[in-house]
């Protein structure tokens, strides 16, 4: 469904992605766990054209959308929960979730919007509030929603768990999970490592831009390398 | 994020809320247009009053199409005098002797009656001008556009700021850019008489009754808070604020940053040109020393004091500052220093009132007169982007 072959992305002269190639299939949830600074939001952020890359190719069922705009991508069924959250503050959580729908003009909003109410309860008790009113649980899942509203066939999210209450992260991953059980390809990045290999199928690990390793996320877990670097054990 | 809300300081005496009931806006709108329409028979024809409402009104139309960069989009923009220059000059090309050179004495009128029509020159019917002064900013707005799209806060008020210095340099020694006998503009000697408005039916726009031209102005300035309304309501709207609010954001729900941007500068721009042209007619002039910095000020002062983003808000900002520039200070104040024994003119300190004016209002009413939703919620809860501090911070 998604292939990136040999992607090099550049922030000015600094090259933070120095040739990564991965792949995601169809229905998968695929995991990119790496320390600060590995590339891996970077990678996301090439996927979904906020910094394309300079090099390499992106192939999206097949056609190379390296050099095509954001918002073309979004039409294309890739849509991000971006690193930080960055819920819109001063909207209320429905609004927010309606500008995660903001290429459609469809009629199933209204239904989309009631999904994502059920996979997240807390948002629909929430949903006149603004959203710099949240707690930082909250607006991660307000985040996945928002961009579970463009309908995505891919979906990429950025450290849902960063600066996040554990209990809140648990319940976070199961609606993942969840997500991903519905139909949604999911390509997750992720420092904590222990949740994202616990949801995904496969993971790549990522060190200065390059992959290192990738393999079935079951066996991932049991590698002494990534226990000792990413697993904390 | 930060929270701002546990280090801002104790607000004294929180200010009244002035926002009406939502059922009541309406009625309460209409009611207020009909009391304008009705309001220059109160008054004499050709009075100070009058001429007041006039420019009030068009100011009004200005501010409110800075709204539109500045309130809407949240892209500083400090050179808005360059669409007001380029409407006006769309009015001097379009309407008065200047071209005389290019067009020989038989001149060159289109939809002009009247001895305007005999003239050289080009002479072109007010609502012809007002097209080719909308299309013109349009185009300087996008144009303008271009080069700040890359570019975030503080830099996009720096190139917008040269911008409108370029236009007003040129204005200024446009007199010596010819090509063959085509002149520029007309510099500092201004283009001057310019042709008074016509419009089918109405003969009347004269400078010893002004009610005709309020009645434009007003026109204009309906016209322009309808599309305010529409615009801020609509999708493009929508996308304004979230790009307002969170630009990376916005991107990636799909919104286009190019041509959302561009499509906020175009139409804030043309409203200027609009207003442009109106005042170029109405003060019977179009002289290259009224495009200065200062005037970009003056409307933005507009926009914040009203309230940024907040329609009515910046209604009653252009209402109250237009007052005060153009009667209070000349007219009823200028002579206390005098009399408190200073020697200056209250009008050569018109800037440092207008300054201390923001200064107060930064103080007691951050929000403006009349808050939009939004922004008054970030100041009085303390809830805003944490943008700036999350880039700090991934920096």
């Amino acid at each position: 469904m998604l292939e990136l072959h040999d992607i090099r992305t550049f922030y000015g002269n600094i090259e933070a992605l120095k040739g990564v190639s991965l792949s995601v299939d169809e229905g998968e949830c695929v995991t990119l766990i790496g320390s600060n600074g590995a590339g891996k939001s970077t990678t996301l952020r090439s996927i979904s054209g906020l910094t394309p890359p300079r090099f390499g190719q992106i192939l999206f069922h097949g056609r190379d959308i390296a050099r095509v705009p954001p918002q073309e991508i979004v039409r294309l069924g890739i849509s991000q929960s971006p690193e930080g959250r960055r819920c819109f503050q001063r909207m209320s959580v429905q609004e927010n979730l309606d500008m995660g729908a903001y290429l459609r003009r469809d009629k199933e909003i209204d239904a989309d919007r009631a999904h994502v109410y059920e996979l997240f309860p807390r948002l629909q008790e929430r949903r006149t509030q603004k959203a710099g009113t949240m707690s930082g649980g909250e607006q991660q899942m307000l985040a996945i929603g928002r961009a579970m509203m463009a309908r995505p066939k891919l979906l990429l999210l950025d450290e849902p768990s960063m600066g996040i209450a554990p209990i809140l992260v648990e319940r976070i991953y199961e609606t993942i999970a969840e997500i991903n059980r519905q139909g949604t390809t999911i390509l997750l990045v992720e420092q904590n490592a222990n949740y994202a290999l616990g949801v995904s199928h496969r993971g790549y690990v990522l060190e200065t831009g390059r992959v290192v390793l990738t393999d079935a996320s079951s066996s991932l877990r049991e590698n002494p390398e990534v226990q000792r670097a990413y697993l904390g054990t | 994020m930060s929270t701002p809300a546990a280090s801002a300081p104790v607000r004294r005496g929180r200010m009244p809320n002035l926002e009406l009931p939502q059922k009541a806006q309406l009625p309460v709108a209409i009611a207020f247009v009909v009391l304008l329409i009705i309001l220059p028979f109160f008054f004499a024809p050709g009075g100070s009053v009058m001429n007041n409402l006039v420019l009030a009104a068009a100011y009004a139309v200005m501010a409110l199409g800075l709204n539109i960069i500045v309130g809407f989009a949240g892209l500083l923009d400090l050179g808005y005098v360059a669409f007001y220059a380029i409407g006006a000059y769309a009015m001097g090309y379009g309407g008065s002797l200047f071209l005389s050179e290019l067009t020989g004495d038989k001149g060159f009128a289109v939809f002009v009656s009247g001895p305007a029509a005999e003239l050289p020159g080009v002479h072109m019917n007010f609502l012809l001008i007002l097209v080719l002064a909308i299309v013109l900013t349009t185009v300087a707005g996008m144009v303008i556009g271009l080069p700040t799209l890359r570019l975030r806060g503080d830099y996009i008020a720096i190139v917008t700021l040269a911008f409108g210095e370029i236009i007003g340099r040129i204005a200024i020694n446009g007199d010596e850019i010819r090509l063959g006998n085509f002149q520029l503009t007309a510099g500092r000697q201004g283009i001057t008489p310019v042709d008074k408005v016509q419009l089918p039916g109405l003969e009347r726009f004269t400078s010893l009754d002004l009610r005709a031209w309020y009645w434009l102005a007003l026109a204009l300035a309906v016209l322009v808070l309808l599309v305010n309304f529409r615009l801020r309501d609509s999708r493009l709207g929508r996308a304004w604020i979230a790009l307002r609010e969170d630009e990376v954001a916005a991107a990636s729900m799909g919104v286009p940053l190019v041509k959302t941007k561009l499509l906020a500068y175009g139409t804030g721009a043309a409203f200027g040109g609009m207003s442009g042209a109106f005042l170029a007619s109405y003060t019977n002039t179009v002289n290259a020393d009224q495009f200065q910095f200062s005037f970009s000020i003056f409307i933005l002062a507009m926009v914040i004091l009203g309230g940024l983003a907040s329609i009515w808000g910046v209604v009653l900002g252009a209402i109250v500052l237009s007052v005060i520039n153009n009667y209070l200070i000349p007219d009823v104040l200028n002579s206390v220093p005098q009399r408190l024994g200073l020697d200056f003119d209250l009008t050569e300190v018109t800037a440092g009132i207008f300054g201390f004016m923001l200064v107060i209002m930064m103080v007691l009413r951050p929000e403006g007169l009349l808050p939009e939703r939004r922004r008054k919620l970030e100041l009085e809860e303390g809830i805003g982007s944490d943008d700036a501090v999350y880039e700090a911070r991934m920096a």
